[in-house]
């Protein structure tokens, strides 16, 4: 049974939106932590730009624009959310599901490709990089489709609306990083 | 002014149909029973921890005996046991006793609502750190046995089992630890969203009992520094088990990185533990003083500056590992600011006790040997965090006692002054005061002989983590100083016997304590003892701050915040 207490709101703002801002304040220093390794070690190690010709700018690409157009139906999502629409808000986070797993495919067919091509995760400082904080990225993508997931299945019946935000700010997180990661690990040479 | 009353719920649903044993005590979402969870979870730990010091020391200051209750301890032993030590201690008994348990029972109550935001989530926290602990147990027997590393775990030692010998027992380390900082990532978000969200109607920011802040700051601290080791930890494992090199120069990486993504984590940690206990020990004060805070508002102020310096100050512990020495000057700084407002906070406790009227209760004692003990824990801290001296004092015992003479005033003794002084509302009985008293005297005076003498040992260059000193000639003439010391840790840990009677006994047949024993202000005293399912009889409103004690216009000298003017 609900408290009470998770119904007050004395900061001003629904209590479950407040708790994903602090759930983002604390991905954003692990991130923070990989990333600013790898900056690091990348600024000190010139011939780590030659490791990163070999990704692949245009897969890394196409990703970018799928992750961006997933938080595009997340928002219209929200709309719908707002709007008291539950089964439209319920397909559009589908929608946004589709996209991160539309990503996750193309992300393992990527890194097929590139272990075949004997760059593994041992291969040398560039890739060790490359895969563990793409893979942490992953983590959070499935993360968010599967809270995704268990959001639209009460928005659909029209319940527990005001989480479709919540879930949708979670999403534009993920989404975030991977624009700061698309850069770092793609295109920097 | 009417404020809507709102109803505490689950009374009639809860109070009828007798719950089931796991659903009471192992599955509950009850803030009060999680706490109790985390406490006793906490308590074990450090059973543990306790022990495995006695056996180091008891091989320390007599080389080569059988230990009562252990058996030869080897060299492979010796590291594993002072490794453990300082890992349990620190991550499986400070932080659930001071922040977790605390933070789960004092929070809800003292901001007057019925529970914490999220109970689920706060039950899935304590379960996710009760397996931690038992990856934690499980690494000390597999194969090669428990990591011998150190509880920093400095690659490459930590991160190639050629050279710790204990492939598997590090990434069992590894893990428990991730795993610990999983459990409070997720009790800390509960924290702050509970008491920024929850409070009782009326109550404003300035109302907020100065406890319920220090650990609502504390998770922000630890909130805010813990990712970038979570991070690190992940990539220890990858070097351990799958062949990365993050932190192996052979393949590109760097050790140093580990120790920046440690010590950034590592540093703020010492004031996530210590908050805390500055907060219990400031509402121990005001209580047993009968005086107001004094300057509520400075304190605060003080504590958010030393949050943030808290980010600035991490590269102080790595001054002789090649870092630039024009960093360790920054560092130097740095670390010396951060002692004003540490000490600031000290000499405003000690305004607060000025022409109070003071009772030497058993939970003011224990607030006051923190002030002393901790004072001497801060200001040795400035010889270290001055490059200068550090370089010198650096892996010696006076580190060494340092460090516990900050961290035993914070996980030991704020805890006894927490368990203490709240024991009556967590069980609705009081503890025996001469009995406390006596576990008291017999904790500190002993404390106090131990780390003494390790201060001077330190001075003469003894350096720490040595299995024996016996073939060291210059220091091995310390022995008896050495002797001294495991012998004073020994009265000092069969005194903790004293508390654990009490604890039991007092349970029952202690006096009744009643909802208020102490005459205290803060809301936790307004409600039953102990607190029913949902807390309150009905959800009390605030009309005043935390310490108003002794008021003029009053006839009592205290004046509950819940009571309208």
């Amino acid at each position: 049974m609900t408290p009470i207490a998770t119904s007050r709101s004395a900061a001003g703002l629904p209590t479950g939106t407040l708790a994903v801002w602090w759930l983002l304040a604390s991905e954003i220093v692990i991130f923070g932590g990989v990333l600013c390794s790898y900056i690091m070690h990348r600024l000190s190690h010139d011939w780590w730009a030659a490791e990163a010709a070999h990704t692949n700018q245009y897969i890394g690409l196409f990703n970018t624009f799928v992750l961006l157009t997933s938080s595009l139906s997340a928002v219209l999502a929200h709309a719908a959310a707002e709007r008291g629409d539950g089964r439209l808000a319920a397909r559009r986070l589908w929608y946004t599901i589709g996209g991160g797993a539309t990503f996750l495919l193309v992300k393992t067919y990527e890194w097929s490709v590139e272990i075949g091509e004997g760059f593994t995760i041992s291969s040398s400082g560039f890739w060790q990089f490359y895969y563990t904080a793409a893979g942490i990225h992953a983590s959070h993508v499935i993360a968010g489709m599967i809270a995704m997931a268990v959001v639209a299945k009460d928005a659909a019946k029209g319940k527990f609306l005001h989480r479709v935000e919540n879930a949708g700010i979670y999403w534009h997180f993920v989404d975030l990083v991977w624009i700061f990661l698309f850069p770092l690990l793609y295109i920097a040479k | 002014m009417a404020h809507a009353v709102e109803h505490a719920p689950g009374h009639d649903e809860h109070g009828h149909h007798e719950q089931t044993f796991w659903q009471k005590y192992v599955f509950s979402t009850d803030h009060k029973m999680i706490a109790m969870q985390y406490m006793f979870t906490g308590m074990f730990m450090a059973l543990i921890g306790g022990f495995f010091a006695y056996v180091f020391r008891m091989q320390n200051a007599f080389p080569g005996i059988e230990v009562p209750g252990f058996g030869m301890v080897t060299p492979t032993d010796y590291n594993m046991l002072v490794t453990q030590h300082g890992t349990i201690m620190i991550f499986w008994v400070a932080m659930p006793v001071l922040v977790a348990a605390f933070g789960n029972y004092l929070i809800p109550l003292m901001v007057g609502c019925d529970d914490m935001v999220f109970p689920r989530l706060n039950r899935l926290s304590y379960q996710i750190f009760l397996l931690s602990a038992l990856v934690l147990i499980a690494g000390f027997f597999v194969p090669g046995g428990g990591f011998g590393g150190a509880w920093t775990a400095y690659p490459p030692l930590s991160a190639v089992g050629n050279y710790n010998l204990t492939q598997l027992g590090s990434s069992f380390w590894v893990v428990a630890v991730a795993l610990e900082f999983v459990a409070f990532l997720l009790g800390g978000i509960n924290f702050i969203t509970t008491a920024m969200n929850s409070r009782a109607p009326g109550m404003k920011l300035y109302d907020i009992p100065i406890v319920v802040w220090t650990i609502v700051i504390a998770s922000i601290l630890f909130m805010a520094s813990v990712g970038p080791l979570i991070a690190g930890a992940i990539m220890l494992l990858f070097d351990q088990n799958i062949g990365t090199g993050f932190f192996d120069p052979g393949k590109g990486g760097d050790p140093v990185l580990w120790q920046h993504l440690f010590w950034f984590f590592g540093h703020p940690e010492v004031y996530v533990v210590l908050l805390p206990a500055l907060g219990i020990v400031a509402e121990i004060i005001c209580v047993f003083s009968r005086k107001k805070m004094f300057a509520y508002r400075t304190v605060l102020y003080t504590m958010f500056a030393t949050g943030i310096l808290s980010f600035t100050v991490w590269a102080h512990h790595q001054f002789i590992s090649g870092i630039d020495p024009r960093m360790a000057n920054v560092f130097t700084i740095t670390t010396l600011l951060i002692s004003v407002p540490i000490a600031e906070m000290c000499f405003v406790y000690i305004a607060t006790l000025y022409k109070g009227s003071i009772t030497l209760s058993t939970p003011m004692l224990w607030a006051l040997g923190f002030l002393a003990t901790f004072l001497i824990g801060g200001v040795t801290g400035i010889y270290l965090g001055t490059a200068g001296s550090d370089i010198y004092f650096h892996d010696t015992y006076f580190v060494l006692a340092h460090f516990h003479y900050t961290f035993f005033p914070i996980a030991i003794i704020g805890t006894y002054a927490g368990v203490t002084m709240w024991y009556p509302k967590m069980f609705g009985r009081m503890l025996d005061e001469t009995l406390g008293k006596i576990h008291f005297w017999l904790t500190i005076i002993p404390f106090n002989c131990i780390f003494i003498p390790l201060f001077f040992l330190g001075l003469w260059g003894e350096h720490r983590r040595i299995y024996s000193y016996e073939l060291f000639d210059e220091l091995w003439k310390y022995q008896g100083i050495r002797q001294f010391a495991t012998i004073s840790l020994v009265i000092m840990l069969s005194a903790q016997l004293i508390f654990i009677w009490n604890f039991f006994k007092s349970l029952k047949s202690g006096a009744l304590a009643g909802p208020n024993p102490y005459n205290a202000n803060t809301l936790e005293w307004q409600c039953p003892s102990p607190p029913p399912h949902g807390n309150f009889k009905e959800l009390p409103n605030c009309y005043r701050g935390p310490y108003e004690y002794s008021h003029p216009d009053r006839k009592e000298d205290f004046w509950p915040q819940n009571l309208p003017a």
